[in-house]
């Protein structure tokens, strides 16, 4: 299928989780496809780099369910900072930690899963989120991470053939696995599609990090992740967030550089940032 | 004499934070406390357990700036997607940060200051891992500029958990709450006094109590209140390595000396 099938299945006020972590596998192409989209009210969770950022400045997200909102080299997202400090935004602000144990809880249709993380912090409080008393001997009290139950999940990943036998690799997957699971409908975009997974990589099944019956539909996305970075295809594109996080100064106007970040269609802005051939040529980061 | 710098005396007393902390996962967030996890387990520390800041174990710390990618000799793999399960759930890490504000009961912030949840003034990072590892695993604090706006009475978002008994649910298992050290630019403190109250350690050479207690939001107690330990040129030869292009001399401002010179 294409990104705008997948926009065009998409309702305002869903839920959706978006797979990746800050900087890193964020799936960029369907997020600026919804980004042309007239979609709105969107309840969005993620592990938040310049898709929420976006999402967030052009008015998009009704709710955000968020640990951090980063870009790592530029630490605090602007584009966030001015939607947050503009009181706009409905927030569940959780640790990193709980929000994994939150997807997990939707993913095994649980209504929470307790933890002690939060207890000590003023999360709770600000966030609503209550507490549970363990049954047994011990009486402990411990907080109840409530299900992040999404609508649908997009996902940006290595590989995949049409059937949705999915391999992710790259140093690290992160939570990809857990919004797949936790999602009702899971999109993913990949970097190389196959026709028949077992014809072409049969010696990489270890990599089919979650299994095809999570997946709902295909997109083939070569660079689908920029700016973000796609181990080991590609890094991140410094310049291009660099350029991303000036205009949240200067002009400060979503609405006017809007084109230049997400283009009036994928094909349009890959020739903008240099083709597909300059993005496989983005070094990859060292830590 | 010496030629050590400040922020190597600093990166010397982070490393003292990791020492005899058994086989866990030290992670030091920012330069200085980098280099002083990855010194502590260069020196007298051989045991602590460490990433490339990436996903990989590696036993060879690996330096600060630019390097080629692989260089980095994986002994082990401790991605993100297991962090929760392998280090910090299982309190297997100390973990040496720098949040925004820390209070007088170790509370710290890295969410947000001034205004409300639902509109802050300043919105910053979110509170990431820092509910989490304060719950479950020994952290300590680097500060390159001890003052008032960071060290605060009571910060605006409490992101970590400290030891603040108006913030305990009966029933709540706050065992695992264990916070280590605090080093500064000025000095190194504990959380050994009355009720786990900040105390001052150590000075750094030519640093005064009183200086320290100025530039602190909040009542401090005096510890021993030695003076902080030089680097000897071993260490400094270590920290060297670690950190090949100097970025540490860029972290404290105009990169003092670390005896300071007469007024």
């Amino acid at each position: 299928m294409t990104a705008k099938d997948v926009v065009a299945s998409l309702r305002d006020g869903m839920t959706i989780g978006i797979g990746g972590w800050g900087p890193r596998r964020k799936p960029m192409a369907l997020v600026r496809e919804i980004m042309r989209s007239d979609l709105k009210d969107l309840t969005v969770v993620a592990y938040g780099g310049a898709d929420v950022g976006m999402l967030c400045a052009a008015g998009k997200v009704r709710k955000l369910v968020f640990a951090f909102v980063s870009l790592d080299a530029i630490p605090l997202e602007p584009w966030f900072r001015k939607a947050r400090e503009s009181g706009e935004l409905e927030v569940l602000e959780v640790d990193e930690g709980m929000f994994q144990w939150g997807l997990k809880a939707a993913a095994f249709q649980l209504p929470f899963l307790p933890t002690r993380v939060g207890l000590g912090t003023d999360l709770a409080e600000l966030g609503g989120l209550k507490t549970v008393q363990s049954p047994y001997a011990d009486g402990e009290t411990l907080i109840a991470m409530p299900a992040l139950k999404l609508d649908v999940a997009l996902i940006h990943v290595n590989r995949s053939d049409w059937r949705g036998n999915v391999h992710l690799f790259g140093a690290d997957v992160y939570y990809d696995e857990w919004f797949a699971k936790a999602a009702d409908l899971a999109y993913v975009s990949c970097e190389e599609l196959v026709d028949r997974m077992e014809d072409h990589y049969p010696d990489d099944a270890q990599l089919n990090v979650f299994e095809r019956c999570f997946v709902t539909g295909v997109v083939h996305m070569p660079a689908g992740a920029h700016p973000s970075s796609m181990p080991p295809a590609y890094g991140w594109d410094m310049k291009a967030f660099k350029a991303y996080a000036d205009a949240a100064r200067d002009p400060g106007d979503w609405a006017a550089v809007a084109d230049r970040f997400v283009g009036a269609s994928e094909e349009a802005y890959l020739e903008s940032i240099g083709g597909k051939e300059a993005v496989a040529a983005l070094p990859l980061p060292i830590f | 004499m010496t030629d050590a710098t400040l922020a190597e005396l600093c990166i010397f007393a982070c490393s003292e934070a990791f020492r005899n902390n058994g086989e866990i996962v030290a992670t030091g967030v920012g330069p200085i406390p980098r280099v002083g996890a990855g010194l502590a387990k260069l020196t007298h520390s051989p045991e602590l357990m460490m990433t490339d800041g990436e996903a990989y174990l590696v036993e060879q710390p690996v330096p600060l700036g630019p390097r080629k990618y692989d260089d980095r000799k994986a002994s082990g793999y401790l991605p993100f997607s297991r962090f929760f399960d392998s280090a910090v759930w299982t309190g297997r890490r100390h973990a040496m940060v720098t949040p925004t504000q820390l209070d007088r009961f170790g509370q710290i912030n890295l969410s947000y200051m001034g205004g409300t949840y639902d509109k802050p003034k300043t919105q910053m990072l979110g509170v990431r891992g820092f509910p989490g590892n304060t719950v479950y695993h020994a952290n300590s604090f680097f500060f390159p500029a001890h003052s008032p706006r960071v060290f605060v009475p009571e910060v605006d978002m409490i992101s970590g958990a400290g030891y603040n008994p108006a913030k305990r649910v009966p029933g709540g298992n706050y065992s695992g709450i264990d916070l280590r050290l605090i080093v500064t630019n000025l000095c190194v403190m504990d959380f050994g006094g009355k009720d786990n109250a900040i105390r001052v350690v150590s000075l750094h050479p030519g640093v005064t109590f009183d200086e320290v207690q100025a530039a602190t939001g909040f009542p401090l107690e005096r510890g021993p209140l030695t003076e902080t330990p030089l680097p000897g040129a071993e260490a400094l030869a270590i920290i060297a390595s670690l950190d090949p292009h100097n970025v540490r001399a860029t972290v404290l401002k105009d990169n003092p000396p670390a005896i300071r010179e007469a007024a």
